[in-house]
């Protein structure tokens, strides 16, 4: 489920760059309150531990493959969800840089697949089923359950990334219907050894499955019930919207060819078209779309003036008109910054 | 086993790359890290039948490459092992889509054809310029920038645990396969009966290990800062390296520049 920078458009791959450092801003701000900084060494030495724990495959009988340890999960029930995540997080980065493992700027997709379904998804999930009092049976079937609802919920992750960039022809039933039995018998194989691994821990070490690593008390709820409500509006406001994106033409472009029956409104002549010209020329997100195949888009003045108009505008459109300005804003907050820096250096040399 | 001594021999051929003394190796990491990720949002925000228009971007990886030194095959040779699933999911590309984009005399190149190699080309670009950026910086450059870069400090301090105990954990998990090979006469598959006990002593030696090095690291002193050795104040090669990058890509994404030459070569000729 590492997602692979080819695949994914910047408008994807850069809000959920957003997200995941939100989220992880948010973990680090939850760990600094309630444990010191000195616990780090723990979390980057089980961090090492899960990646190279993962290297180890197992033969799964009846199914003839083989599966791995799942390293969200265990992370987040070693060490919590907030440690877990960003434990996960730094792992999927040195995956990233040294083994090509998902690309840079598809990280943040990377991390919400693997880091954030599993710690703040399925871990949710597995303190559920395991409750107050575990008993290895609740532990077999909360790690088993929480094990495939984390894989599950990362394939549609890549599949929803993949069909929002545009990059890939696939259509959204077929990439579904390719996805998520695949990662169904990964998640078994993943689930069956994490539960071997965790039935382990419950025997050698109890406390351990009890009280968090890094000292948080398991108290915490509020958080985690958000973003699990967040997570399945999320999911399903997405899929709804795509299957429109897939079936429909684009929302705008489908309003004006019905109202002014062309296809584009035409753009006026001299100074205006060159300027229209150059913008598309720049923009960095041009005739962003859901579904990117189509012809060009109307023209941007067009949805500007007229997207008041009609509520069923293109969402892509629009989702690249908020993430293009975000990131013309960082860019430009960027900019400011290095000649600040150029300024109140150079006396100094 | 294998996999796991892969893992290992890959770390160390990357970090001695990183150990490097040249111009590359030498800039800030900051400015390094920047010039990538707007490299790879110049890169994925080409639309998907454009083929000529990325082709001018292989000056970046091949410049960089060129200048720190690097050999390019081991490089190339990763790059190739990235590519699989790309390629899974962009097959599909040319079976969906037979939409005609150009024909060659008689041949009908199809949209699907072209966007497929288009993903190739975008893998090739981004996974170069990933491991690049690596290879000249190292994990201790990059930890560095991102805490310039206001990251979260919990983050970067774990980061660079990590990236420091995965050689000693790497090595102990593959021990730990080998023992079980040699004892498990012919079929050295793992059973996933083993798996419990096999990880879970892992995972007690780590966390022993964990504490040992908590231990130790208190009593030298250590406050949960690491202090990064780098200087990270900007030069102005590292400006002129941040601004000269950034215009050659917005130039290639705003103007195609093989076909510019094609034309520019084709009238000419005439």
């Amino acid at each position: 489920m590492h997602m692979a920078d080819a695949l994914i458009s910047p408008a994807v791959g850069g809000s959920l760059w957003a997200v995941t450092a939100g989220i992880a801003v948010y973990s680090a701000k939850k760990l600094g309150k309630a444990m010191d900084d000195t616990k780090v060494p723990l979390m980057g030495v089980l961090g090492a531990f899960v990646f190279a724990a993962q290297m180890i495959n197992f033969t799964i009988p009846g199914t003839g493959s083989s599966g791995h340890l799942g390293g969200g999960l265990l992370l987040a029930v070693l060490l919590g969800p907030y440690a877990g995540f960003l434990t996960m997080a730094s792992i999927l980065i040195v995956q990233a840089l040294f083994f090509a493992d998902g690309g840079l700027l598809a990280l943040g997709c990377s991390i919400f697949n693997m880091g954030f379904f599993s710690c703040f998804v399925a871990y949710p999930l597995y303190r559920r089923i395991v409750g107050e009092n575990p008993t290895p049976g609740k532990l077999l079937a909360g790690t088993g359950l929480a094990a495939i609802a984390g894989l599950q919920l990362g394939a549609f992750g890549v599949v929803l990334e993949t069909l929002f960039s545009g990059i890939s022809e696939l259509p959204f039933y077929t990439f579904v219907l390719l996805m998520q039995p695949i990662h169904l018998g990964i998640g078994i194989g993943e689930g069956v050894i994490t539960a071997a691994v965790i039935l382990f821990i419950w025997k050698e070490r109890p406390e351990l499955l009890t009280k968090e690593l890094t000292g948080i008390e398991k108290g915490s709820r509020t958080f985690r019930n958000i973003i699990v409500k967040l997570a399945i509006a999320t999911v399903l406001i997405s899929s709804v919207v795509s299957w429109f994106a897939s079936t429909n033409p684009d929302g705008l472009e489908w309003s004006i060819a019905k109202t002014t029956k062309q296809e584009e409104l035409a753009v006026p002549e001299g100074i205006h078209s060159l300027l229209a010209d150059w913008q598309k020329k720049l923009a960095v997100l041009p005739d962003y779309n859901f579904k990117g195949s189509k012809e060009a888009a109307a023209a941007s003045d067009a949805e500007a003036g007229q997207a008041a108009e009609w509520p069923q505008v293109s969402s892509g459109t629009s989702i690249a008109g908020i993430i293009g300005s975000v990131l013309t804003l960082l860019l430009a907050g960027v900019i400011g910054k290095s000649l600040k820096i150029v300024i109140t250096k150079r006396p100094q040399k | 086993m294998l996999k796991i001594k892969a893992q290992l021999l890959n770390l160390r051929y990357i970090d001695e790359l990183a150990a490097g003394n040249s111009v590359i190796h030498q800039l800030n990491p900051c400015a390094k890290l920047l010039v990538t990720m707007i490299f790879l949002i110049v890169v994925t925000s080409f639309p998907k039948q454009v083929l000529a228009g990325l082709i001018p971007l292989f000056v970046f990886p091949v410049t960089i490459a060129s200048l720190a030194d690097l050999p390019l095959a081991p490089l190339l040779r990763r790059v190739a092992l990235a590519l699989p699933f790309v390629i899974f999911i962009g097959i599909f590309n040319p079976v969906l889509d037979h939409s005609t984009a150009f024909t060659i005399g008689e041949v009908a190149v199809s949209n699907g054809w072209v966007s497929f190699f288009s993903i190739l080309i975008r893998a090739v670009l981004a996974i170069s310029a990933a491991l690049l950026l690596v290879a000249t910086t190292g994990m201790e450059g990059i930890c560095a920038a991102l805490q310039a870069g206001k990251v979260p400090k919990v983050l970067v301090v774990q980061l660079l645990f990590m990236y420091r105990y995965l050689y000693i954990l790497l090595e102990e998990a593959g021990r730990t396969v080998q023992a079980y090979n040699l004892r498990a006469f012919e079929d050295t598959r793992i059973g996933y009966k083993a798996a419990g006990s096999l990880i879970g002593q892992l995972l007690m030696r780590t966390l022993e290990r964990a504490q040992r090095i908590y231990a130790a690291m208190r009593s030298r002193g250590f406050d949960g800062n690491i202090p990064f050795r780098r200087c990270l104040a900007l030069q102005v090669k590292d400006i002129i390296f941040v601004l000269f990058w950034s215009a050659f890509f917005l130039l290639a994404r705003m103007v195609n520049i093989p076909q510019w030459l094609g034309a520019l070569v084709l009238e000419g000729y005439r």
